[in-house]
């Protein structure tokens, strides 16, 4: 029987494997060495790789991340694991100032091979500072790849991926997919890369185009196997995996077949990262559009704390169903 | 408001009984040895030759400012080369240093090549980052120059991270993180700083205390008498000395890299300085009087440098003149290479963005 794994003990294996095969790689932050991380992704791995290679940091996460940029600056290869990815927002100058410009403002005469690995998401009850979707924040920023895995094979190759990448990567878990029993699958054991901005097809469909990121991706399937035995629509998956550089080309070929775009992110709507696929599609896709994107996203507020207002707040199952049965005149 | 002036700095000296040679230094309470003495007469005049060429092509920019013929914005080092010059001859050849927003002297300490500088403030296409960085960016890794930085202290924990790489690689080598007074009061100062003290990482952290960040005193913004007493913070050494004499900032980082590449830890040295310019290219300098300007620049540290040299026989009139003259014969070369050098072609504009293959849009 091929062993299924969790999204955790994926990224886990990456970083072990990585690590195996390049003494240059190292992870460093908060809590990562004896506790394993916030999350438990590095559990078992100071034991592996002694206290040298797993650095527990100090709560200073300007410093840390400056740290991993000079320490890539000069020839290592860091993981840097920032606990929750509101807190990037603490380190903003290292992420975009330093860690994305060094390159094109030294000439390319530099290179700055670094992840960020970073919890994202909401639906944990974690309220406004640690449950937001920025990556729309870092996609923006030129000099930095984002990575968004929707599940455990992704979150293996994407990352060993991201890990050997020359460029800063700045790497989004979401934590309701870290330890889903649901989603466990198949993953190889020998270490594989996914090649960033490569999109993948996660359901095939003729009806309807729906992109989507991290843990929508999730959503976005099950709606779609509820819209096909309930309605006969027939939807197409789209999960970009990487948002910078973007799979513009799966997106469009896509567009040709179903006509329809709907694009699904957690993040909040406005200045959302989907709308860049909105504005891209509607400018070079016009031709292909037979109706107006749809976008569904997470309301514009902070992610509130009552169950009740942070579901309202980040799109769920209903919503999306709803908005895509509205496209086809359906309610 | 504590430190209502700068306070001297306490030094003795001990000399040799028989040759009356000084043998080591006080600094601060610091024993410092006299490794100056033993330099080869050659690297003595090779760093008042880079001195020389701070000053000059600090002057030439200031012209090609007033000409309006850089694009962008510039910060002067002058009146500051003796830290930059004896920190960095202080260090090995293949050490890593970090530098700041007012970084052509360490640039140019470092052995950077001077048309390449040039170049690059005019935004040619031949310049250290092909005109993509101008006066805030100029980097050269492979020489181990980790690159100056627009952010004030955004250097600070890059150096850090450097020093971190020196450790676990074993490599022996040493990072010298230049940065000024104002830096000290960014919160990835303290970061940094606590990281390096808590792992003993092979960092000189030399603050460039120039009196004022941008038109800010420092007697404004900290409410310590020094800056090296933030070392109790973190249980490091540290010590401040007299930036304009190259003697001392040269026998007291090569002391301390000695400490530090030795696995004791970082340490940081507060270099007490002066820039005699303004900011940058737009300041009318309201903030001090032309009397304060006057007495740092009779601590010139070129002319006390000269002086010393002077003094103590190691070399002619005549000799400085050469120095000097070579200098303004490469500051001249230089500018030529850059007047005659061309502009980037528009089409590279996004280029250099991303390592290996392109960027998908």
């Amino acid at each position: 029987m091929l062993r299924e794994i969790t999204y955790l003990e994926a990224l886990r294996e990456a970083m072990q494997q990585v690590m195996r095969q390049n003494p240059n790689v190292f992870l460093i932050g908060e809590d990562v060495a004896e506790y394993g991380g916030a999350f438990g992704v590095s559990v078992g791995m100071l034991e592996e790789f002694g206290k040298e290679r797993i650095i527990n940091s100090p709560i200073s996460e300007d410093a840390l991340v400056g740290v991993a940029v000079g320490s890539a600056v000069s020839g290592m290869r860091p993981v840097v694991e920032i606990m929750f990815s509101d807190f990037m927002a603490i380190a903003m100058d290292e992420i975009s100032n330093q860690a994305a410009k060094i390159r094109y403002m030294f000439g390319g005469k530099a290179t700055v091979p670094m992840v960020l690995r970073t919890a994202g998401g909401g639906g944990t009850g974690a309220a406004g500072q640690h449950s937001q979707s920025l990556e729309a924040l870092v996609a923006h920023i030129p000099g930095l790849k984002v990575v968004m895995p929707s599940s455990p094979y992704d979150a293996k190759g994407l990352l060993i991926a991201s890990i050997n990448d020359d460029n800063p990567v700045i790497f989004i878990e979401h934590k309701l997919l870290y330890k889903n029993k649901k989603y466990v699958e198949h993953v190889p054991e020998e270490p594989y890369e996914i090649p960033l901005g490569k999109g993948e097809i996660k359901r095939g469909g003729r009806d309807v185009t729906i992109v989507a990121t991290s843990y929508m991706v999730k959503k976005s399937l099950e709606v779609s196997d509820q819209l096909e035995i309930e309605h006969g629509i027939n939807c197409e998956v789209i999960d970009p995996r990487t948002i910078r550089p973007l799979d513009t080309e799966i997106i469009l070929d896509s567009l040709k077949k179903t006509g329809k775009l709907v694009c699904v992110e957690e993040a909040c709507g406005f200045g959302g990262f989907m709308g860049e696929v909105a504005a891209w599609t509607a400018q070079y896709g016009f031709d292909w559009l037979d109706a107006p994107v749809i976008r569904i996203s997470g309301r514009n507020c902070p992610v509130p704390y009552s169950p009740v207002l942070e579901n309202e707040m980040i799109p769920d199952h209903s919503r999306i169903k709803t908005e895509i049965l509205k496209l086809f005149n359906k309610s | 408001m504590v430190s209502e002036k700068i306070l001297p700095v306490k030094k003795a000296v001990r000399k040799d009984k028989n040759t009356k040679e000084i043998k080591y230094f006080t600094v601060d309470g610091h024993r410092i040895e006299n490794s100056f003495n033993g330099l080869d007469r050659d690297i003595k005049f090779e760093m008042l030759r880079k001195m020389y060429e701070i000053r000059m092509f600090e002057a030439e920019t200031e012209q090609f400012i007033i000409r309006g013929q850089i694009h962008g914005t510039c910060h002067l080092y002058v009146g500051e080369e003796a830290t930059a010059v004896g920190a960095i001859y202080a260090g090995d050849k293949t050490d890593y240093i970090t530098s700041t927003h007012r970084g052509h002297g360490h640039c140019i300490a470092k052995g950077a090549d001077l048309s390449l500088m040039m170049a690059e403030l005019l935004g040619k296409a031949t310049g250290y980052c092909k005109g993509k960085g101008g006066s805030m960016h100029i980097a050269d890794v492979t020489s181990g120059n980790l690159g100056a930085n627009g952010i004030v202290g955004g250097s600070i924990d890059i150096a850090t991270g450097a020093a971190l790489t020196c450790k676990l690689k074993k490599n022996n080598k040493i990072v010298l993180c230049f940065f000024g007074d104002g830096a000290a009061n960014r919160g990835n100062f303290h970061g940094a700083l606590n990281m390096a003290s808590i792992w003993d990482l092979p960092v000189l952290y030399i603050c460039e205390n120039n009196q004022y960040g941008m038109s800010t005193s420092v007697k404004e913004a900290f409410n310590i008498p020094k800056i090296s007493d933030r070392k109790f913070s973190y249980n490091i050494e540290g010590l401040t000395i007299d930036g304009n004499n190259v003697v001392e900032v040269y026998n007291t980082v090569k002391h301390f890299a000695e400490y530090v590449r030795g696995g004791n830890g970082p340490v940081l040295i507060e270099c007490l300085t002066y820039r005699w310019k303004g900011h940058s290219k737009s300041d009318a300098q309201v903030y001090r009087t032309k009397e304060e300007v006057r007495q740092w620049v009779e601590k010139d540290p070129i002319e006390r440098y000269k002086k010393f040299l002077l003094d103590s026989g190691a070399i002619s009139e005549d000799g400085c003149r050469e120095i000097e003259e070579k200098a303004a014969a490469s500051i001249k070369k230089s500018v030529e290479f850059a007047a005659g050098s061309p502009f980037p072609d528009p089409a590279v504009v996004e280029e250099d963005v991303y390592a290996q293959g392109n960027y998908i849009s």
